[in-house]
């Protein structure tokens, strides 16, 4: 039976509560008959409620209560009151009133008001401020007024069943500084339902059950001859947390366990870096706009590194081509400009410094890198100064432009987009040269996510030694990291709000 | 990257043919160019800086033309021959040794036909001429001026004119302090005694490259039909390319080419000269690097859809293009022409094994590690400022500077970690404790050693905050960590500002100090406004890395 089943899975408050419900209905006259703590008591009308034993009712009443004055004229009258009382003899100087009385400048400007105005008293000007009752004075003195009796009653009071005199005192009295005031209170009302006077009925002790499972149970036995009180399994509890990985880092093991599957292997290097190895070995010219001071992050001190040897060879191709088939860019190549310490600007170099240590019998090789690099800009919704970015090598004799889309096509599927594109663009380093782009699921539009191409002999000659062919990639993590989390502000990356990171889904790829 | 506006009907009347917003966009977009915005009147188009030749509509308009198969191959623009004469005096040899120079006449000048060149102008100067450092433009109404030209250097003092837009008459010295242009670009005359010059047979001075031009002889009005142009530098070769690509497009606007006679200290050159290069083109090359199999003929055809001419195995280059270094940018071309779009993808099979570097492993290790404690990973910036590493942490470390830092809040290099955590526990004081937090990052010190001058090790920070945490529990973190790691060690006491006296340690490793352990110092904890006690470790994980077996 229904009733029965619930009376058994009580919980120990619930127990506690159900055999006053047939006689209380008043919640804190619950509270007060149980003896069980308020926050108790409530649990345990929560959860009969979600069982459909009661109904909680709330009603919301305006009561009126006394201020911190209204107590105070109750005992000791209202100061008008006192102000004619100590009058009503002979006529009183006011600063004597206002010291024999207590009152404060503001009470005495009161007084003298409206008794003036009731024309209860007289007022002598002379060296001093002097009151004297009057006729009129003696007969108000001698009756006591609707506000006086207001304050006699007892409070709280219900605002709605005043009656009308006591509206007309409420009224007057409330236009005075703090007599009364107006508090709303929340009444719960308790009634069963039509389930919850059956259980009322049913004799609670006659089931013993368990709440919890002791170890000291088990030792002896004693569960045995127990029931156990069976749970709401439905309830909602308490949220708790655990240790957890950046979810940056998810994304970042992820993105690296693609490429390790594909079988490249990982490059790392320094994030301070000469323009040599960043940016001259990679071919980019001297006077480019990108090696302009407000692009890249230089260092102050030591401002300048030391650069191989290989320096001479840089030097030549730079200025007039070398060996390498091209012209070159012309003009004169500076020692002191390569050797510039700056926050690397791309990953690209630690592909330059990948192949300068490869050997013709490594070939083919394929490698990877997820790290940071550097921009010298200002944080915004769309810019961090630093930033995590994907790059890619393959060095192989036999590679060309097909593979390139075909590496870039797998690591994007993998990355849950299908449609991948590349459009032509410009990189000193890299020839042909192709933007990367993937569509946006839902929005439908083209993302970019950076640069590929296949290195330009000016490069692979010095560095390797020959003009193998080394397809290139390197590609912005940051739009689609956040992309997966649904994070609009790309400074919430690295925001490290603890509820965020707590709450933050895993990455499930 | 430079962008161009364009005039959409001007644009398409050069181009010849009309395409709808969408065809328009993908075209634009599979040329090389970045397509910004695009409306009835107006397209406005981002350049890559390897094509200045574009950076005009009619040099735009020219490429894409051909692009479409509108007008393919190699464009003829004829030079008519002159003997109006530019003599370069030794005087400029140590200032600004060359120009390029070219007459264009018949240009039918009007509002927008104005705008068109000053655009051109200005678009080369930013771009291609560095900001006017390598390559300074002058444009002037060839009617006022009286040939020969000189191009010389005077003091200057002597130098005296009405630069552009002014009322009167000042020195070169003056044109440097006074005038807008003199003060931007001032400085590339610098250290010089002598300025350069242009000044004609009438003695009147056109300009004073790079700076600016005479208002008198050196404003192109809607009165303007024959201009002048000189291109001047510090290489012929740079000069002569930028100078092909503007007579080219004021040729398409409708002017005839003139040819000038330069005269080098002595050696005569004509200017322009915009007989193509050519090219040995390799098919199999070609093949290998796009994975194609193009044949001969399929080569001529692409390479004259991006404008190029073809004859007898040679590539005929056009003499504005500024970008054909190497066979390779052929290539890149053919693949343009042929369309990235059109290439199948393909992954080959190569067989090499992957391989992850066994720090990176180490690292993950020990964040796993971590984990199972119930830490929670953050992730910091390289990049903080001195305050927060030192006087926010009561102590003193050597931090290195950026030189150029937009943002003093992010002007040096983390010399350690705990203090970003500290920032971290700062920014969460209205969320729930314990916050026990821990991030792995590079620092960076001085070591004449590296070949940068900097030393850059990674470490782990590791923070717990809350009202149970004491040195103990920071303790036994770094205990589970090591031991799990198979690593023995013992710590010893030690000062340091940053913790509280008697509560720090220095975690050593087969002799290598590689922690310090400890709770940290009220003081810093009340800088930092935070009122949970904290304790804290930071691991160099690349020391330990190294004496790992």
């Amino acid at each position: 039976m229904e009733v029965e089943k619930i009376a058994k899975n009580l919980h120990p408050l619930e127990r506690k509560v159900v055999p006053y419900l047939d006689k209380i209905t008043d919640f804190n006259a619950l509270v007060e008959e149980t003896g069980m703590k308020d926050v108790e008591v409530m649990r345990a009308l929560q959860w009969l409620s979600n069982k459909n034993i009661i109904r909680i009712n709330v009603d919301v009443k305006e009561y009126i209560e006394l201020g911190k004055n209204g107590r105070k004229y109750k005992k000791e009258g209202l100061p008008e009151r006192r102000f004619l009382d100590a009058i009503k003899d002979k006529e009183q100087a006011v600063s004597i009133l206002m010291s024999n009385l207590d009152f404060d400048r503001n009470e005495l400007n009161i007084c003298i008001g409206m008794l003036k105005s009731k024309a209860a008293i007289d007022i002598i000007r002379g060296k001093e401020l002097i009151v004297k009752i009057t006729e009129q004075g003696k007969k108000l003195l001698s009756k006591e007024t609707l506000e006086e009796e207001f304050l006699k009653k007892g409070f709280p009071i219900d605002l709605n069943q005043l009656h009308p005199e006591e509206k007309f005192a409420f009224d007057n009295l409330s236009r005075r500084k703090d007599i009364v005031l107006v508090n709303k209170l929340k009444i719960k009302h308790i009634e069963l339902t039509d389930l919850g006077k059956k259980l009322v009925n049913v004799k609670l002790t006659q089931y013993s059950v368990v709440d919890k499972l002791s170890s000291s149970m088990l030792k002896d036995g004693t569960w045995k001859d127990k029931d156990f009180r069976g749970y709401d399994v439905s309830i909602n509890v308490p949220k708790v947390y655990g240790g957890k990985r950046h979810f940056v880092n998810q994304a970042v093991d992820y993105i690296k366990r693609i490429w390790l599957d594909m079988g490249f292997k990982e490059m790392t290097g320094n994030l301070v870096q000469t323009g040599f190895w960043d940016l001259d070995s990679l071919f980019v010219p001297q006077d480019h706009p990108a090696r302009q001071m407000q692009d890249t992050f230089y260092i102050k001190d030591p401002a300048h590194g030391k650069i191989p040897n290989l320096w001479k060879k840089i030097k030549e191709v730079h200025e007039t081509g070398a060996d390498t088939g091209s012209r070159g860019w012309g003009g004169k190549w500076s020692e002191d400009v390569a050797k510039e310490n700056l926050l690397r600007t791309h990953t690209t170099v630690l592909s330059a410094q990948t192949i300068a240590k490869l050997k013709e019998s490594d070939l083919p090789a394929k490698f990877f890198s997820v790290g940071k690099v550097f921009r010298n800009e200002s944080l915004d919704y769309k810019h961090l100064f630093e930033f995590y970015q994907v790059e890619g090598i393959v060095i192989d004799p036999n590679a060309n432009f097909k593979h390139l889309k075909g590496y870039l096509r797998e690591f994007f599927t993998k990355m849950g987009f299908l449609d991948v594109r590349i459009r032509p663009a410009h990189f000193p380093y890299t020839e042909p040269s192709a933007e990367v782009e993937v569509l946006h699921p839902t929005h439908k539009e083209w993302i970019e996510l950076g640069g590929s191409g296949i290195f330009r002999p000016e490069v692979t000659k010095p560095l390797i030694g020959s003009e193998v062919p080394v397809l290139a990639w390197g590609l912005g993590m940051g739009r689609i990291i956040s992309e997966y989390w649904k994070i609009n502000d790309i400074r919430e990356l690295y925001k490290n709000d603890l509820k965020q990171i707590r709450e933050m889904k895993y990455w499930i790829r | 990257m430079p962008s161009v506006q364009l005039n959409r009907k001007v644009f398409e009347k050069y181009v010849g043919k009309k395409l709808p917003d969408d065809n328009l966009k993908e075209r634009i977009s599979y040329l090389g160019t970045d397509l910004e915005s695009l409306d009835n009147d107006t397209i406005n188009v981002e350049i890559f800086p390897n094509r200045p030749d574009m950076l005009s509509e009619q040099g735009f308009a020219r490429a894409f033309s051909s692009f479409i198969g509108m007008k393919t191959g190699l464009r003829n623009h004829e030079i008519k021959k002159s003997s109006h004469k530019v003599i370069v005096e030794e005087s400029v040899k140590k200032v600004r040794p060359y120009t390029a120079c070219a007459i264009v006449k018949g240009l039918k000048f009007d509002d927008e036909k104005i705008k068109e060149t000053i655009q051109i102008q200005e678009k080369l100067h930013i771009t291609y001429g560095r900001n006017r450092k390598k390559v300074a433009i002058g444009i002037y109404p060839f009617e006022k001026i009286k040939t020969p030209i000189r191009f010389v250097a005077l003091k200057p003092a002597e130098i005296k004119f009405r630069p552009l837009e002014f009322l009167r008459e000042i020195n070169g010295l003056q044109i440097l302090s006074q005038h807008p242009a003199g003060r931007e670009y001032g400085h590339l005359l610098e250290g010089m005694d002598m300025f350069p010059i242009f000044i004609d047979a009438n003695d009147k001075i056109l300009s004073m490259p790079p700076i600016i031009n005479s208002h008198d002889v050196g404003k192109i009005t809607e009165e303007t039909r024959d201009v002048f142009i000189e291109c001047s530098g510090f290489d012929y070769g740079v000069l002569a390319k930028c100078l092909n690509m503007i007579v080219t497009a004021l040729a398409d606007m409708g002017g005839e080419i003139h040819s000038m006679e330069i005269d080098f200290y002595g050696k005569k050159v004509i200017s322009p000269n915009l007989k193509p290069t050519e090219m040995k083109i390799d098919i199999i090359y070609i093949n290998k690097r796009l994975g194609l199999e193009l044949k001969e003929k399929d080569v001529k055809e692409l390479l004259e859809r991006m404008g190029y001419g073809y004859s007898k195995g040679k590539a005929l280059i056009p003499a504005y293009r500024s970008d054909i270094l190497h066979h390779i940018d052929l290539v890149e071309d053919i693949a343009i022409a042929y369309g990235y779009e059109n290439i199948p993808e393909e992954i080959p099979e190569v067989a090499t094994v992957g391989e992850e570097s066994k720090f990176s492993v180490f690292k993950r290790k020990v964040s796993e590690i971590l984990v199972g404690l119930g830490l929670i990973e953050c992730k910091t910036y390289h990049i903080t400022n001195k305050a927060f590493q030192n006087t926010m942490m009561n102590c003193n470390i050597d931090v290195i500077e950026l030189a150029n830092a937009l943002n003093l809040e992010y002007s040096v290099l983390n010399a350690w970690l705990v203090p970003l955590l500290f920032e971290i526990l700062r920014g969460n004081k209205h969320h729930e404790y314990p916050q026990n937090i821990f991030a792995i990052g590079s620092v960076f010190k001085k070591n004449e050693k590296e070949e940068t001058g900097i030393q850059e090790q990674e470490r782990l920070a590791c923070l717990l905050c809350s009202d149970q945490v004491d040195y103990t529990r920071m303790r036994q973190v770094i205990d589970y960590l090591l031991r799990m790691l198979d690593v023995e060690y013992k710590i010893d006491a030690v000062d340091h500002s940053s913790f509280i006296d008697g509560r720090v340690g220095r975690v050593i490793v087969k002799g290598k100090k590689v922690a310090y352990i400890g709770e940290i110092s009220p003081k810093v904890l009340e800088n930092w406004e935070l009122d949970m006690p904290v304790a804290a470790f930071e691991l160099n994980l690349s020391e330990l890395f190294s004496v790992m077996d």
